[in-house]
């Protein structure tokens, strides 16, 4: 290969992926969330089922009130690649859950247990409701929040990222977020029915600190016995429980993703070499060939 | 190079009979067995190979997509949620298709690189080089009223922007963008006809390929020595078996490259914007297109008045039919001339930072001296306009004139000979 061919084939690498990344869509000047480190990134990442597990319940018991997921049926809690419930587990938790259903016979709308065929009830009846008790703003939705946000990583980052297969931009900003209020700087004043925080765009944020309610004034959990697996309940651990949570809400099949992925790979790579050794092969009947 | 001769012999009764009355074996035959290649292309001419691939493949996973997709505002973005959740291997078609189109767009940019590299548009590839012109255009249309499906924020956004360019045309403007849009804003009609044009579009590029593949086939393929074949026997060999696994070859290790994105990095060519459901009240901070019209965006925001950015982004696009025109030079290969070389290898470098300034805000600043802005990225964007322009009717036509070429070999035979002889030195 000569060396205008192999530049031409360095350029064109750059210009392939040169500007793929330099498009997030978090405002500039934030801090860059610190990098977590999860089980599920990598080529052979996979969830912890445990930690999705205490991720729903802060989502149930916290988060629900006010944020949907509205993708999400009871029944994937069950599948492989989740939190790992049984099929009893769910049938009992979406049991608990009123779902409004009908008409009936007689046309009129009626509620009934859940199934865990169903998809979790919005919390609030339409968006004007969801308004009315949120200060005039619809709280997001969390069936794909985690792929929905994201922080710049800007030049050379986003090229490194590529090799390291670092994606996971979007569960550090949400740990970043849940961890992220603090007393604003001195000097700036924060509006009324807003938060300062340190990570999210602009700093200003319409929601409360949503884990509030889970530690009290010196940060001590006010239920330690919340998680009942033993783990912790420090800020930090339930930030980074419901962040994995919802990247699972976000991408149930990343692990059936990243197992095809190897196989693949490997499959791909070895008809690469043969197919290699085979062209060799067959040109080297050509005269002069090289 | 003229038509070869036909060197297919039907070997049975069946194909006898057949030949005699369609003679589809033959064609066959004559065109992916015996077609002559010649012997010195690089790596860079499987592209078209690659190229096939990936419209076949994004051919496949978008039909099977859309047999579970909703064309419609209130369902659309659940319907691809569903296929990502509900549909067996759905997230693996979403994400082949959705990555399969930056795939496609970095193969085409390599093939018209390469083109441009050595000489590929000169006589008599011209019709050839244009009808790859009308491709990349289907291509691009075609990317673009996909990107709008899911119905995510920069869908709905983008597709407002983008529509809103014919708004620039002069008398008509407004009423071709209301035409376009089938409303006063982007709506539902607008996603049904996207979808609808989405579908037919790949089908009429796969029309303009087999006329490019004809007219590939009519003149022969150029080469990196940029010398026509002379003697077949000495300078080509047959497609099948060299060229088909060479190209097979190369397509493994694109799929690779692929598959790595598709497995390990599937959004990471998109949009986190993306995920989020269009809402026309809500404007996103950046209305980012995505990465392979960067650089034709860059142009667009370069030119201060709304006309002139659009005519400016078309004709940056345009110009390409005109290369074998605007380049004067007799000799096609790149190989052979010096002074050629650093300007395409600028033009490449421009072309990148322009689509680095098409993903930045206008107004951040590029250059300051103590405070004060010399540069901003809309200037910075003019320059690499002009400059990327000049490439064209500058730098191309006058290289003709004045630049001294290296001596050309005098055959493929001898390029290919030569270059082995000097690598066992």
């Amino acid at each position: 290969m000569t060396i205008a061919s192999r530049s031409l084939i360095a350029a064109l690498a750059i210009a392939g992926l040169a500007t793929a990344g330099s498009s997030a869509l978090a405002a500039g000047g934030n801090e860059h969330p610190p990098a977590q480190k999860w089980t599920f990134s990598g080529p052979f990442g996979t969830y912890d089922r445990a930690q999705l597990q205490r991720g729903f319940k802060v989502y149930k018991e916290v988060c629900a009130a006010c944020h949907g997921l509205e993708k999400v049926s009871f029944r994937n809690l069950a599948e492989a690649g989740g939190p790992g419930f049984t099929a009893g587990q769910v049938k009992t938790l979406a049991a608990d859950y009123k779902i409004k259903d009908g008409p009936n016979e007689s046309g009129d709308m009626f509620e009934r247990p859940g199934r865990p065929s169903d998809r979790f009830p919005r919390p609030f009846a339409n968006d004007e409701a969801a308004k009315a008790s949120n200060n005039g703003a619809v709280p997001p939705d969390f069936s794909v929040i985690a792929k929905a946000r994201t922080y710049e990583r800007g030049f050379p980052m986003w090229a490194i990222d590529i090799v390291t297969q670092y994606q996971e931009q979007g569960v550090d900003y949400i740990t970043g977020l849940m961890t992220g209020y603090v007393a604003p700087p001195a000097g700036v004043k924060v509006e009324d029915g807003l938060h300062w925080n340190t990570y999210f765009p602009g700093n200003k944020i319409a929601m409360a600190n949503p884990l509030i309610g889970l530690f009290d004034d010196s940060g001590k959990a006010s239920d330690p016995g919340f998680y009942t697996d033993g783990t912790p309940v420090t800020r930090e651990q339930v930030a980074r429980d419901i962040s994995a949570f919802l990247m699972w809400a976000a991408e149930p099949k990343l692990e059936e993703r990243k197992q095809i992925g190897a196989k693949v790979m490997l499959w791909l790579i070895l008809l690469a070499g043969l197919l290699y050794f085979t062209k060799k092969r067959i040109w080297s009947r050509l005269e002069g060939a090289h | 190079m003229a038509e070869h001769h036909s060197s297919y012999v039907p070997s049975t009764g069946i194909e006898r009979w057949l030949d005699a009355r369609l003679p589809i074996i033959r064609l066959m035959h004559d065109s992916a067995v015996s077609y002559p290649v010649p012997r010195n292309l690089n790596y860079f001419w499987t592209f078209g190979a690659i190229l096939m691939f990936m419209l076949v493949a994004q051919l496949v996973t978008g039909i099977v997509l859309a047999m579970h997709y909703t064309p419609h505002v209130d369902f659309a973005f659940n319907s691809v949620e569903s296929i990502m959740r509900d549909v067996n291997y759905g997230w693996l078609l979403r994400y082949m298709h959705a990555n399969g189109a930056s795939m496609f767009f970095i193969a085409v940019y390599v093939h018209i690189a390469r083109g441009m590299y050595y000489g590929s548009y000169k006589a008599p590839r011209e019709v050839l080089w244009i009808l790859g012109v009308v491709i990349f255009l289907l291509m691009m249309a075609t990317a673009f009223m996909g990107y709008v499906l899911p119905w995510g924020q920069m869908s709905f956004w983008g597709a407002t922007v983008i529509t809103n360019l014919f708004s620039a045309v002069p008398v008509v403007g407004e009423a071709i963008v209301t035409w376009l849009w089938g409303g006063y804003s982007v709506d539902n009609p607008t996603l049904n006809r996207f979808f609808s044009l989405h579908y037919l579009l790949p089908f009429m590029i796969f029309g303009v390929v087999i006329l490019h593949v004809w007219a590939l086939h009519h003149v022969g393929q150029n080469n990196p020595a940029g010398v026509e074949v002379k003697n077949v026997a000495k300078d080509t060999m047959p497609f099948t078996p060299f060229a088909t696994v060479k190209d097979l070859f190369a397509m493994v290790v694109f799929m690779i490259f692929f598959a790595w994105f598709v497995f390990y990095q599937p959004n990471f060519l998109g949009h986190a914007d993306n995920y989020i459901p269009a809402d026309p009240l809500k404007t996103p901070a950046h209305i980012v297109p995505e990465w392979y019209f960067l650089p034709f965006y860059g142009i667009l925001r370069a030119i201060p008045d709304k006309l002139g950015g659009v005519i400016a982004m078309f004709a940056s696009i345009a110009v390409l039919a005109f290369l074998p025109w605007l380049d004067t030079s007799k000799v096609k290969s790149g190989r052979y001339r010096p002074t050629f070389r650093i300007f395409f290898w600028i033009f490449v470098v421009v072309t990148i930072l322009l689509g680095y300034t098409g993903s930045q805000p206008t107004d951040k600043v590029v250059l300051s001296l103590g405070g004060r802005t010399i540069l901003d990225m809309v200037g910075f964007a003019q320059i690499l306009t002009v400059m990327y322009f000049a490439y064209f009717f500058v730098a191309l036509p006058l290289l003709g004139l004045f630049e001294k070429p290296k001596a050309v070999p005098a055959s493929i035979a001898d390029s290919v000979l030569g270059d082995s002889a000097a690598a066992h030195k």
